[in-house]
Parts: C-alpha cells; sequence; structure tokens
C-alpha cells in the first residue's frame, strides 16, 4: 500500500519535473503548453470514457466554455486571471450539471448527444445576437492580461492536479465502483453502487478539468475566436490519444498525447489536409488492429500497467 | 406561414431522405455511421463535377454516383465491418471509425477541391417556378422533393415487397435470430449498408441546390442533421424517418422565417430534447437507454 503511494507521488512529481524543466531545454513553449493541454484533456476523457464508458464527442464544450468563462469572467468583471481560472472550471461544471440528464442515454446515442450540445453551446456563444455579452463571432482578446510564463506554470498545476485525480480514481473505491458500472450497471447497481450519482460525479469532475484547462489556453493564448476553442478536433484529439495509449489507464493517455501530438508537430505544419488525411488513416488502422491501445500491447507480455 | 410550411414539406423529404441512409445502417448494423455525411459532400462535388466538366444533368448524376458509392460501400463494409464486430465494444469503437474514415474523406476532399464552396448556379430545371397552392417555389425544390419521395418509395419496396428486403427486416430485430434460421447476416448487412451510402450519395447529388455550396467540411453537421432526423423518427423505422425529415423540414423553415439567426441551433436543439424528452423517439418501440 505505502509502495503504491510512492509510486503514485514519483509519477506526479516526474510529470511536473519534465515539465518544468522542458523550457530549458526545448524552447517551443507553446508547443509544451499545448502538449499539457492535450495530455490534461485527454486524461479528463480517459476518466468518463475509460472508467464508466461514456464517450463525450462533445467533451471540447467544456473546454470552450471554460476558456469563454474565464476569459468573460477577466474582461467584464475584472476578476484576476487566475480567480476568473477558477470561475471558468465553476462555469463548466455547471455545464455538466446542466447536461447530466444525458448520462440516461447509453451508447452512440451519449456520444451524439454530447457532440451536439457542444456544438449548442458553440452556436450560441458565438452568436451575432449576443454581441454585446460574449462578443459573438469576434472573438476574446485578453491582450492586457498576457502573461505567458505564469499561465504556463498553472498549466502545470492543473495538469498535476489531473494526474493526481486519475491516480486516485484509479486506486480508490470509486474507480472500482465506476469500473463496474462500466461493465454491467444493474449488477453494479446490485452490488449497493450509487450508479447515478457516482456517474454523474465523475462527469462532472472529467468537465471541471476540461474547463480549468480552457481557462488556462484562452490565458495563455490570450487572442482566440470562438470556432478555435470549440473546434470538434480538440475532442478528437483528445479521445484518440487516450485510445491509442490505452483507456482506463494513466500512463496510456499520457504516452498517447506526447507521442501523438509531437508527430502532429512534425507533420502538421505545412499543410493541415495531409495531417487531416494522416491522421483519419492513423485512427481508422488503430482501430482495426489495436483497439485497446498502445497499453494492451504490454499488457498482453502480462506486466501491469499504471 | 403557408409558404414555410410547403416549403418545409419539400425539404422535409430532401432531409429524410439524408436520413434515411444513416437509419437503415444504423438499424441492420448497430453502428452510428459518422461518415455519413462526408458521402453526401462526395456526392455533391460529384455532381458540381460532372455538370462542369461535361455538362451532366444532376438528376443523371445522382443516379451514376448512387450506383457507385453502392459499390465502394460493399468493399468497404468487407473491409471495415467484421474486425469492428469483433472487438470488445463495438458501439463505441466503430464510432472512432467512423470517425477516422470521415477524417480521410473530408481530407481528400481539400486537397481535390479546395476548400472554396462550389456549386452549380446554371437553372438546369428551368427558370420557371412552380406554383402550389398559389405560391411560387423554385422548381429545384419540388424536383428534390418529389426525387427524395421516390427514393423514400423504393426503399420501402425494397424493405417491404423483396425477400432481401424481409431477411434485412429480420436482421433489424435481431441479429442472431436471424443469423440462426439461415439468413446470411452479412451479406443482407453489407447491402443494406450499400444502400445506404449510396442515397447519401444520392442526396448529396441535389444538395448543391438545396444547401448551396458545397465544402469539404459539410460532413459532420450533415451526419448530426441526419442524426436528428432519424432520432426524432425513431431509429431503425424507415417510415419514422419520413416523419422525423418533415417535422425538422418545417420547424428548419419556420425558424429561418422567423428567427433567422438561431436557425443554426435547430438540429442540435432538437436532437437534444427528443433524446432528453423521448429517447426512442416519436414513432418509437423500444427505449434504448440506460
Amino acid at each position: 500500500m505505502l509502495r503504491r503511494r510512492w509510486v503514485d507521488a514519483l509519477v506526479v512529481v516526474v510529470v511536473v519535473l519534465a515539465f518544468v524543466l522542458a523550457p530549458q531545454a526545448y524552447s517551443n513553449e507553446t508547443l509544451l503548453f499545448q502538449m499539457m493541454v492535450y495530455i490534461a484533456l485527454s486524461q479528463g476523457v480517459n476518466i468518463l470514457y475509460g472508467f464508466t464508458g461514456y464517450l463525450p464527442f462533445g467533451y471540447v464544450g467544456f473546454f470552450g466554455i471554460g476558456a469563454y468563462g474565464a476569459s468573460l469572467l477577466m474582461l467584464h468583471l475584472n476578476w484576476p486571471p487566475i480567480l476568473a481560472l477558477l470561475g471558468g472550471g465553476a462555469i463548466a461544471v455547471l455545464l455538466g450539471l446542466l447536461l447530466s440528464p444525458l448520462l440516461r442515454l447509453s451508447g452512440a446515442y451519449f456520444a451524439i448527444a454530447s457532440l451536439a450540445a457542444s456544438q449548442a453551446v458553440y452556436l450560441i456563444v458565438s452568436n451575432p445576437a449576443l454581441q454585446n455579452v460574449t462578443y459573438g463571432p469576434y472573438g476574446i482578446q485578453l491582450v492586457s492580461q498576457f502573461n505567458p510564463t505564469l499561465s504556463y506554470y498553472v498549466m502545470v498545476v492543473i495538469l498535476a492536479l489531473t494526474v493526481a485525480v486519475v491516480l486516485y480514481i484509479r486506486r480508490s473505491r470509486f474507480g472500482t465502483a465506476l469500473q463496474a458500472m462500466r461493465d454491467d450497471p444493474v449488477s453494479a447497481a446490485m452490488a449497493g453502487v450509487p450508479v447515478v450519482r457516482q456517474r454523474t460525479f465523475a462527469w462532472m469532475i472529467s468537465a471541471a478539468i476540461a474547463g480549468l484547462v480552457g481557462g488556462a489556453f484562452a490565458w495563455q493564448t490570450s487572442v482566440f475566436y470562438p470556432d478555435a476553442v470549440f473546434s470538434l478536433s480538440i475532442s478528437i484529439f483528445a479521445i484518440v490519444f487516450t485510445l491509442f495509449g490505452g483507456a482506463g489507464t494513466l500512463l496510456g493517455p499520457l504516452f498517447g498525447s506526447v507521442v501523438l501530438y509531437g508527430m502532429y508537430n512534425t507533420i502538421g505544419i505545412s499543410d493541415p489536409q495531409y495531417f487531416q488525411l494522416i491522421y483519419g488513416l492513423l485512427i481508422i488502422l488503430l482501430v482495426l488492429f489495436l483497439p485497446d491501445g498502445a497499453a494492451s500491447l504490454l499488457k498482453r507480455r502480462g506486466s501491469h500497467v499504471l | 406561414m403557408l409558404y414555410a410550411l410547403i416549403a418545409g414539406v419539400l425539404f422535409g423529404l430532401y432531409y429524410a431522405l439524408i436520413g434515411l441512409g444513416l437509419n437503415l445502417t444504423f438499424g441492420v448494423l448497430r453502428m452510428v455511421n459518422l461518415a455519413h455525411g462526408d458521402f453526401v459532400m462526395i456526392g455533391g462535388f460529384a455532381a458540381v463535377t460532372a455538370f462542369s466538366a461535361w455538362h451532366l444533368h444532376p438528376l443523371w448524376s445522382l443516379v451514376l454516383v448512387a450506383v457507385l458509392i453502392f459499390a465502394v460501400g460493399i468493399a468497404l463494409y468487407y473491409v471495415l465491418v467484421p474486425r469492428i464486430a469483433a472487438t470488445k465494444d463495438p458501439e463505441m469503437i466503430s464510432l472512432v471509425l467512423f470517425f477516422g474514415l470521415s477524417q480521410v474523406i473530408e481530407a481528400l476532399a481539400v486537397m481535390r477541391f479546395g476548400n472554396n464552396a462550389q456549386s452549380i448556379y446554371e437553372p438546369v430545371f428551368g427558370k420557371a417556378p412552380v406554383s402550389i397552392l398559389g405560391q411560387p417555389f423554385p422548381a429545384v425544390w419540388v424536383v428534390s422533393g418529389l426525387v427524395s419521395l421516390l427514393a423514400l418509395l423504393l426503399v420501402y419496396l425494397y424493405l417491404y415487397r423483396t425477400r432481401i428486403g424481409y431477411s434485412t427486416r429480420a436482421v433489424m430485430a435481431s441479429r442472431e435470430e436471424a443469423e440462426v434460421s439461415g439468413i446470411s447476416v452479412h451479406k443482407v448487412s453489407a447491402i443494406a449498408f450499400a444502400i445506404g451510402l449510396g442515397l447519401a450519395a444520392a442526396a448529396g447529388a441535389l444538395a448543391p441546390f438545396m444547401l448551396g455550396g458545397i465544402t469539404p467540411d459539410l460532413g459532420v453537421g450533415l451526419t448530426v442533421t441526419a442524426f436528428a432526423v432519424i432520432v426524432l423518427g425513431s431509429l431503425g423505422n424507415p417510415i419514422g424517418t419520413v416523419a422525423g425529415g418533415l417535422i425538422y423540414g418545417i420547424a428548419l423553415m419556420l425558424m429561418q422565417t422567423y428567427l433567422p439567426s438561431w436557425s443554426a441551433l435547430l438540429p442540435y436543439l432538437l436532437l437534444l430534447l427528443v433524446l432528453l424528452v423521448k429517447p426512442s423517439g416519436l414513432f418509437g418501440r423500444q427505449v434504448r437507454s440506460a
């Protein structure tokens, strides 16, 4: 038991150190920042899909509402950035609460309903009729609050928290209960698991992560349009990174994000459509030949993957 | 008001055509083809290209592209689906797979056609408006409505008047039972899947007129719209799809008349509303929620 705690703490420390020290060795801080964004988002997807089996295609909705929530709190109410970030996370949780009836749906229904919900949020936020509140399609400017260094370290903190939460879920009764529900909700309920409450709780944790990450992204980027933070590709990246590494593990999505996002940046710079093509093919091949992710390769050899 | 209603019916039939293929695929495979909208987009580009290159009438393109995509569908089925069906969680995995396919199609379309909207601007269906109940409508809307109606009728006849259609409905009702009673499930499913894609492409050939310009990124939005239409009229129920299409079309036209700036929200809100209030759809029998 004690040894496990040490291993957990070590993982968090390694992740934090890696991203604190990385800017010394590699000057492209934006890339490192975005890599953290995707690690955190794919862990958020992982909490939901890996542990409860719900695939949130509309996960980007929480990211976008977090980005907008934090930005608007800074712009309209002059909140300091870190407080506004927490506010953005809280707004994402509220949205999660509002959308929690979606969890009554199963399988593909949930996936597509969440997609529809995120698009609906996007169309509301970017609607020209709400220009006075959200600046409509004209985007957000946070130039006065721009602080790339501080926002980078805030993101490191968010990432560390996310990793810690996933580790906690993996080790705790809560995580076991979630996995039991995923495999058979009826039996889990019979065994005394409060299915609806715990599932909703997982959903809101996942929403909070995306909201905080969205806020940090908005702060770091400081100038963005609504389609940048509600782009469906954000959900899809997070899902693919998770699947590639292996859902339900901690290291899987981490590995997936670092490898695939790194790859994205080596090939993706020149022409977006070539990247999209390679990516689409990669998804197809992945699903056809490695549906349980890279972690399954190790598991097949009998080793335990954290 | 009357104008919006009639236009709604014409568009509704068209949207039913877009949804029908997706519904057929879902009914038979229990998988949602997220690339459905991209096949509509392919049909659209095919019609535009055929018209500008050889002056081919869009109705001919419609037939040609439907047949071609049907053949592609058969091949695609045998490459992709049996592998997926063998995995732990086929419903989810197939979503991701078809999403990947949709990305590939979109990327190829951008490479071939660029990002600019393309359309057919010549009045190939005649300039004179068609008058229904004293209201003038563009001829192409009426033609699209009628073509959609014809396609819906053909699918109905296929499902209810042919032997293989009978087997298809058996597979829809229960895959296992159909298999043990000697139906070749893969053959039936492959044909249904291919018909679904063919219908999408056929709808696409009319898209330059009904949806405006064709762009490579049309796919995802169309897929969600199609999903809204079929959920509205119950999954796995082809007649429900027609009703779903009509409701959607009329609602869309009313929104565009009275609340134009919010009309883009309609498919999403309608979908959420139906899923939350009555997930089985308006004409469904079984509830499919957890």
